[in-house]
């Protein structure tokens, strides 16, 4: 007797949970293995998941078992010149106990296996950020509320089809019936009784007229009875929603570069996986996120990502004005109200030396009290210049949202973005 | 692949299967599998994706399982090895269940589900019915409710005590589920109502007796005891004399961790029942590998030629199939680079076969080394040895000088003691009984995991608890001793020792913790 079970529809991911489990016992190595992936490839190619190796001997589920050595006696399949009594060398690299003769030659080596598996794009994501937070995530208040959310609010008597609630509207109906047929079947059941009577009677006796008159009523109650609706437009219930304001859920972030002679494609590049970091770690946080690519030499422009990384310009650096280009877009396009405000720059540190103190005015008068947040990552080896000082001082005034690094090489990147990014404790 | 034969008489062009198509071969197939008295369990086919099949694999084929990372583990090899196309995952997942759950992957060609059907649904299922270790040792009725009764039970341990606190302990116990078994006492059958009944009864019973075993107070001088002389003046009635416990040695570790360990929670002792329940259901299956899969290839090589005899299924159909037998039977040699041991597909199903061969068409040979079966009937020979062997007895009985020679077997002796190692015996006339007898001691769970037995726990000196390791021919433990040892600890409590024995002397001590350097 057999019989076949569909099983198609079922959950998968059943294991899922002994995933995560297993994620979790071993997130040491697995970080080590992601940090170590990240300085290795790419940023552009950080939306695929990840190989994993773990040593096999962190990993093993110990038991009792015979180690190497002993008398063993092994039989194999295969023999081809072998007579009883050859006597060979033991194969190199096998100790005996679990060999074979020469056979598993291919297990030799260290003895270091790896026991490997993937990273699914979101685990590898997971960890790559993990302990990481936006600071200042305070999703922007609701005082001008721009965004609006609707939620169940209870029922309502009206509203429209698609939101129906079919089983308060069923319910409505049956209380309805039972209200309305209630007094007819109390008649209809008097009525019935009496003609049960006058029935049951002696052919003689029976009131011929009274007879007639009470099935006239039944009919006409029974009639009645049918007519009570199944359902009535009265009856119909609907989901209420109400708008709710939400916090602002969108989130802009500034890519400013310094595009000056100064910065090499090296350069460049560098600052091009930190803007990608920084965007993944925003596309987690946000469900919308809006890029502004704003680079300068002695004048700064808004531009498209393709030109803001690739183009070449020349010239000398003044950061001011890519600084006020910032605050220009802010205030025409991004109201602070209902946009989280990022801001990422990059820069070797080159400025003309007066040019400094007035960036740090501007941060400190016009943008800094709009912003999320503010992170300032040099890309130099040398010495630090007058900019650096500056940002110093504005660093002092908003401890909480602006943030710098120097970074001297690729490699850097991953820390560095870590650093500005670490999980703070409450102060 | 082309047409497949029909349900109704017409012609079905498609490798595809449907579900008519399975009901149909299903029939066939049990009305084959009843002509050769296959005594089965009733069939429960589920049809599952790939995905579905890997979370099946992930947790040994059980439909419901506790969580633990080792199976995550295992799923994320699993999910490895498909992905990069290393592993097929069609052939068979079968469960030793009443009724019997097989799964049939979507993916599969009808040929496939065809050949699994009769592979896992008749082999299988027939073999875990009939073979004594399955009937001794596991409840095939009760295997599925019990899994549902473990998990939930461990889950609301998690939710109770932590999940990391559970997680531990049953890292612990899986160390030593190798030995949660007792080999030469039939189990009482797992039922799942009685289990979850009698659990908190059984709760209090259990640490009670625990209780009574360790109320004595622990004397610290504990070794100055032992040199006393029973007949002290100060103690005349000797009730400080040393008192062995256990009275004798006990190879059950996780059964004598249960009852005996001094400090674990009631729930903890319920914890490592589970882990041993779990053991056991799959004990027979480690002792049954090469016969329980020759004897299920088997019968899929003769239903599916069955079912070509009968017109049933076509060429193309029967061409496939064989590609992919073939495949699953194969032996690579020794010195192939894909060599992985003796396959207990090729090696179970050469066996069987040659088992009928000797039945039907006996040589002479066959007939001076099995006088018994050599021109018996072949089906009752097939069923008496299908109901009363494991792996190592199998080997011993029904190893024939043929298959020897088929396989080209030769045993090597690899001795430490010696610098070389020699060709002790090859498949000929002087060769046959010794290659055979060192084959089926391969088989052997004796021979292949150390004999480690409880020897005694120190209930009334310093609690500690002495392990004893029987060697065997000189081989000695891997240094996994030392983590498991670790665990055994943890479950204990009290230091744990392991001593080896060969014969009376003791060649290595082990002991947990590790005594000081100093």
């Amino acid at each position: 007797m057999s019989y076949f079970i569909d099983r198609r529809e079922n959950a998968k991911h059943k294991s899922a949970v002994n995933r995560q489990r297993f994620l979790q016992r071993y997130r040491k190595h697995i970080k080590r293995a992601v940090e170590d992936s990240v300085n290795r490839r790419s940023i552009t190619d950080m939306k695929r998941g990840e190989k994993i190796s773990i040593p096999d001997r962190d990993i093993s589920e110990p038991v009792f078992r015979h180690g190497r050595g002993g008398d063993n006696t092994i039989v194999s399949p295969g023999n081809k010149e072998f007579n009883e009594g050859d006597r060979f060398n033991r194969p190199s690299g096998k100790g005996g106990g679990d060999g074979s003769g020469e056979g598993s030659a291919s297990n030799q080596g260290e003895g270091v296996d790896e026991f490997a598996f993937s990273l699914t794009r979101e685990e590898f994501l997971e960890f790559v950020f993990d302990g990481l937070e936006l600071p200042n995530l305070e999703r922007k208040q609701l005082l001008d509320i721009e965004e609006v959310k609707p939620v169940r609010s209870g029922i309502s008597r009206d509203g429209i089809p698609a939101r129906m609630n079919v089983v308060r509207s069923m319910r409505e109906a049956y209380a309805r019936r039972i209200a309305m047929r209630a007094p007819i079947r109390r008649a209809l059941k008097e009525a019935e009784e009496a003609l049960a009577e006058e029935e049951g009677k002696e052919p003689a006796l029976r009131n011929k007229l009274r007879l007639e008159e009470l099935r006239a009523e039944i009919d006409q109650l029974k009639r009645r009875l049918e007519a009570v609706p199944y359902i009535d437009t009265f009856d119909l219930r609907y989901n209420n929603m109400t708008n709710q304001p939400v916090p602002s859920n969108k989130a802009v972030m500034f890519c400013v570069m310094d595009v000056s002679g100064s910065m090499t494609q090296a350069h460049k590049d560098i600052a091009k996986r930190f803007f990608l970091l920084l965007y993944l770690f925003l596309e987690r946080n946000y469900e919308k996120i809006e890029l502004v690519f704003i680079r300068h030499h002695t004048a700064a422009k808004e531009v498209d990502e393709e030109e803001f990384f690739y183009s070449r310009e020349t010239g000398g650096t003044i950061v001011s004005s890519a600084l006020n280009l910032l605050d220009e877009v802010i205030e025409t396009r991004y109201p602070p109200g209902q946009w989280n405000l990022y801001v990422a720059q990059a820069s070797d540190g080159d400025n003309w030396d007066d040019d400094s103190t007035t960036c740090r005015q501007i941060l400190s008068d016009k943008i800094m009290h709009r912003l999320q947040y503010y992170a300032y990552v040099e890309i130099t080896p040398h010495a630090h210049q007058a900019l650096w000082d500056e940002y110093e001082r504005v660093a002092a005034d908003f401890p909480d949202r602006f943030a710098m690094q120097q970074i001297v090489e690729a490699g850097d990147i991953y820390s560095v973005f870590r650093e500005l990014f670490r999980r703070r404790e409450a102060a | 692949m082309t047409d497949t034969a029909s349900v109704s008489g017409g012609e079905r062009k498609s490798a595809d299967w449907t579900f008519e198509t399975l009901e149909y071969y299903e029939q066939a197939i049990a009305r084959i599998a009843r002509e050769y008295r296959l005594d089965i369990y009733p069939n429960q086919i589920e049809i599952i994706t790939s995905e579905q099949m890997m979370d099946a694999y992930a947790s040994v084929g059980m439909p419901v399982g506790y969580h633990h990372w080792s199976f995550g583990k295992q799923f994320l090899s699993v999910e490895q090895s498909y992905r990069r196309g290393k592993m097929g995952l069609a052939y068979e997942l079968v469960i030793n269940s009443d009724p019997c759950i097989a799964y049939l992957m979507e993916e599969n060609t009808l040929m496939m589900q065809i050949l699994v059907m009769a592979h896992a649904c008749y082999g299988h299922n027939s073999f875990f019915k009939g073979n004594y270790l399955f009937r001794a040792w596991t409840d095939a009725s009760a295997i599925v409710d019990y899994l549902v009764f473990a998990r939930r039970y461990i889950s609301e341990c998690e939710e109770k005590h932590g999940v990391e606190t559970v997680e531990q302990l049953l890292d612990a116990c899986h160390a030593l589920q190798n030995y949660g078994v007792d080999r030469y006492k039939r189990p009482s059958p797992m039922s799942p109502e009685a289990e979850s009944k009698r659990q908190e009864e059984r709760e209090a019973y259990l640490q009670a007796q625990v209780n009574a075993l360790w109320t004595t107070i622990p004397t610290h001088d504990a070794e100055h005891l032992s040199d006393r002389a029973v007949t002290d003046s100060e103690d005349p009635l000797a009730l400080r004399a040393p008192f062995h416990y256990p009275p004798e040695p006990q190879e059950n570790l996780l059964y004598f961790i249960e009852k005996n360990a001094p400090l674990l929670a009631p729930w903890q002792r319920e914890v490592v029942r589970i882990v041993r329940k779990m053991a056991q259901y799959f004990y027979p299956q480690r002792q049954t590998q090469v016969m329980n899969e020759g004897w299920a290839t088997f019968w899929h090589y003769t239903i599916m030629n069955q079912l070509f005899d009968e017109g049933l299924i076509d060429e193309g159909v029967i061409l496939e199939f064989l590609q992919s037998h073939t495949s699953v039977v194969a032996q690579p040699t020794f010195d192939s680079p894909y060599y992985n041991g003796i396959n207990p597909y090729a090696l179970g199903f050469a066996m069987f076969s040659d088992i009928k061969r000797i039945c039907e068409h006996p040589t002479d040979e066959d007939r001076e080394w099995f006088p018994d079966i050599a021109g018996s009937n072949w089906l009752d020979t097939f069923h008496f040895a299908m109901a009363n062997f494991k792996d190592e007895s199998f080997v011993q009985q029904f190893l024939s000088p043929k298959v020897m020679r088929d396989f080209k077997m030769f045993a090597i002796i690899d001795d430490d003691q010696d610098d070389m190692i020699e060709v002790g015996a090859i498949h000929n006339e002087q060769g046959y009984r010794r290659v055979r007898e060192a084959l089926s001691a391969q088989y052997a769970l004796g021979q292949r995991e150390p004999n480690i037995q409880v020897w005694s726990a120190d209930v009334r000196g310093d609690r500690s608890l002495t392990l004893r390791h029987l060697v065997h021919k000189r081989r000695p433990l891997d240094q996994s001793v030392y983590p498991v040892l670790r665990y055994l600890h943890q479950l204990w409590g009290f230091p744990v020792k392991l001593d080896s024995l060969d014969g009376d002397d003791v060649v290595h001590r082990y002991q947990w913790p590790l005594p000081d350097a100093s």
